[in-house]
């Protein structure tokens, strides 16, 4: 059963459409991602569908409630983890956990959210003197604490330093393994890469691209590049297929195909009959990244 | 229903201990008017005021113990609520099952106890040290005129939060609304015979009648127990007068009911300076891509 379905969703400030139509739907214990640059629309679909901002048009379904009108009940089955950071910086770290703790008629236990943020050692430390990494944790626990069904992160490691994200994946993993639905937003490839099961991509308020972060933009299906250094060879020497695909200033050889297992047979065997070594031979797929900077960059243009 | 008010509780007590670990407030809602008390009564001398029928400390006691009051649910509330929204923390709030008037109710619960330990703590160090004394006939209408003007001033905060962009003017519109109306509201001096209009900028505002609702329980030689419409000012011919909290109810009540209606009308529960900035991004964004 789809957690969320949005069907034309659509956010007008005045003449700006930030949200311009967008259909998607994220199956149960799904981790989807919504991949996008800086005003793309990720935060306010986000926002839309955490009950935070009213849409212009559109339908919204989530966990079967409309998220405009559902209320106390819609809110006691989903966790929020803001963008920003909000907490009361005089409070303990477990004070908050308990206060949040209440709100909610079947909450987790505080001691096991802890545990699972790793703040055991912060537990009866203010907030203030928390690293921006241990606060953004401690928003997490406080996503977590009602046992939501479905868990809202929007961009929840913006500003981490490379570690800080790596435990941060860490978390998110668990969270997965908890059987939880997840929507997050972010504007790192590797991170929707690396934690979602699925990735819809956003640019000026339209999703451009949806799929597996394997599969999206025909990553699968597209070109790849063979690429390997001149070295010694005279360029003269080269079979037909790698002449053209010669930069004679950096003496490095470039083929796209849709065949790379044919071509590679082919180019190791003239290699071999001659006795080189290929330097550097590489074969890439385009990267998330690539497929990204184009879906974003089209849409732009467009 | 059960839950629910335990839930109220719970949020007052949370609202209780971020205002203990917040020196300045605590300092200035409790400490500030009690300074005042000492610097007066010092001053001027703890002799009766002949135009006033009490000594200085029997007045300004009951005066500056709503002056404290006022500041810890007017100024306090105001500001706390305002910073509370530029950090996103009622966004946050509003983004969990806890209905907003829990929230609300625990923010105003918490202003009204800190008042009402403003007011104890003021009242005790005059009955203390000053030889203030406790009209006991008058007792139960002190309390109701300290609840009402408490809880009206706590909307009134509540209804200011909800105008100002964000914190860091809440402070300076508090203050420069509260202060100016002490001022002609018998806080710091009891003026005599005052200029008509200058009575009547006191008469408008609701400070003047918390001042005088709460205050003139404390003044023995008034008769009554403040059960009726309007009463009659001490005088000093006949050395002697009526305590009524009527009209100064009704007038409080009506700022009161006007403030919580348009606080609840417009108040906003995301910060708004954000708010502005992410639409200025965004447009500059969509302007610079479509050129």
């Amino acid at each position: 059963m789809a957690a969320i379905t949005v069907r034309g969703l659509a956010k007008h400030y005045g003449e700006l459409r930030a949200v311009d139509g967008i259909d998607l739907t994220v199956e149960e214990g799904e981790v989807f991602a919504l991949l996008g640059p800086n005003g793309a629309g990720k935060t306010t679909s986000v926002e839309i569908m955490e009950g935070h901002r009213i849409r212009t048009r559109g339908q919204v379904d989530v966990l079967g409630f409309d998220p405009a009108t559902g209320g106390r009940p819609y809110r006691e089955r989903i966790g929020i983890v803001l963008q920003q950071t909000a907490l009361e910086r005089e409070l303990k770290v477990e004070e908050a956990i308990h206060t949040y703790a209440a709100i909610y008629p079947r909450s987790r236990d505080v001691d096991e959210v802890i545990g699972i943020v790793g703040l055991e050692e912060k537990r009866t430390v203010r907030i203030k003197t928390l690293s921006g990494g241990q606060q953004r944790r401690l928003e997490l626990a406080l996503g977590i604490i009602g046992d939501p069904d479905l868990i809202f992160l929007d961009e929840p490691t913006t500003g981490f330093d490379p570690s800080a994200r790596r435990q941060a994946w860490g978390l998110i993993d668990n969270l997965r393994s908890l059987g939880k639905t997840i929507l997050l937003t972010t504007h790192y490839m590797d991170e929707a890469q690396h934690l979602a099961d699925r990735v819809a991509v956003i640019a000026r308020g339209r999703i451009v691209e949806e799929g597996t972060p394997h599969s999206i933009g025909g990553r699968h299906e597209g070109e790849a590049t063979v690429r390997f250094s001149l070295g010694n060879t005279d360029p003269e020497e080269l079979p037909e297929m790698a002449r053209a695909g010669l930069d004679p200033t950096t003496e490095v050889i470039t083929i796209l195909t849709h065949t790379p297992t044919a071509l590679l047979r082919t180019l190791t065997a003239w290699a071999i009959d001659r006795g080189i070594e290929l330097d550097h031979l590489r074969v890439e797929r385009p990267s998330l990244e690539d497929v990204y900077l184009r879906l974003t960059k089209d849409s732009e243009d467009g | 229903m059960g839950r629910d008010l335990r839930l109220v509780y719970q949020q007052i007590k949370y609202q209780n201990k971020i205002f203990w670990r917040t020196p300045v407030a605590a300092f200035f809602t409790l400490i500030f008017p009690l300074m005042f008390l000492v610097l007066f009564a010092a001053l001027f001398g703890n002799d009766e005021i002949e135009a006033l029928g009490v000594t200085t400390a029997q007045f300004y006691a009951p005066a500056l113990a709503v002056f404290g009051a006022a500041s810890a649910t007017y100024t306090n509330l105001c500001t706390a609520t305002s910073i509370a929204r530029d950090e996103g923390i009622l966004k946050r709030v509003r983004g969990t099952p806890l209905p907003p008037w829990i929230y609300i109710a625990g923010r105003v619960g918490s202003a009204i106890w800190m008042a009402t330990l403003a007011v104890t703590l003021m009242m005790s160090v005059g009955i203390a040290f000053y030889g203030v004394e406790i009209v006991g006939r008058t007792f139960v209408a002190a309390v109701v005129s300290f609840l009402v003007g408490a809880a009206v001033f706590a909307a009134l905060g509540l209804f200011v939060a909800s105008l100002i962009p964000n914190g860091d003017t809440a402070p300076a519109v508090t203050n420069a609304t509260l202060l100016p109306i002490a001022f002609v509201s018998d806080v710091f001096i009891p003026v005599e015979d005052p200029p008509v209009w200058l009575e009547t900028l006191g008469n408008i505002f609701p400070l003047k009648h918390f001042v005088a609702a709460f205050g003139d329980a404390f003044h023995p030689a008034l008769t009554g127990s403040g059960w009726s419409w309007s009463g009659v000012e001490f005088s000093e011919l006949t050395g002697t007068g009526e305590y009524a909290i009527g009209l100064h109810i009704a007038v409080m009540a009506v700022w009161g009911v006007a403030a919580a209606f348009l606080a609840t009308r417009y108040f906003k529960w995301e910060p708004q300076a954000d708010r502005r900035a992410g639409r200025r991004r965004r447009k500059t964004q969509a302007q610079t891509s479509d050129s």
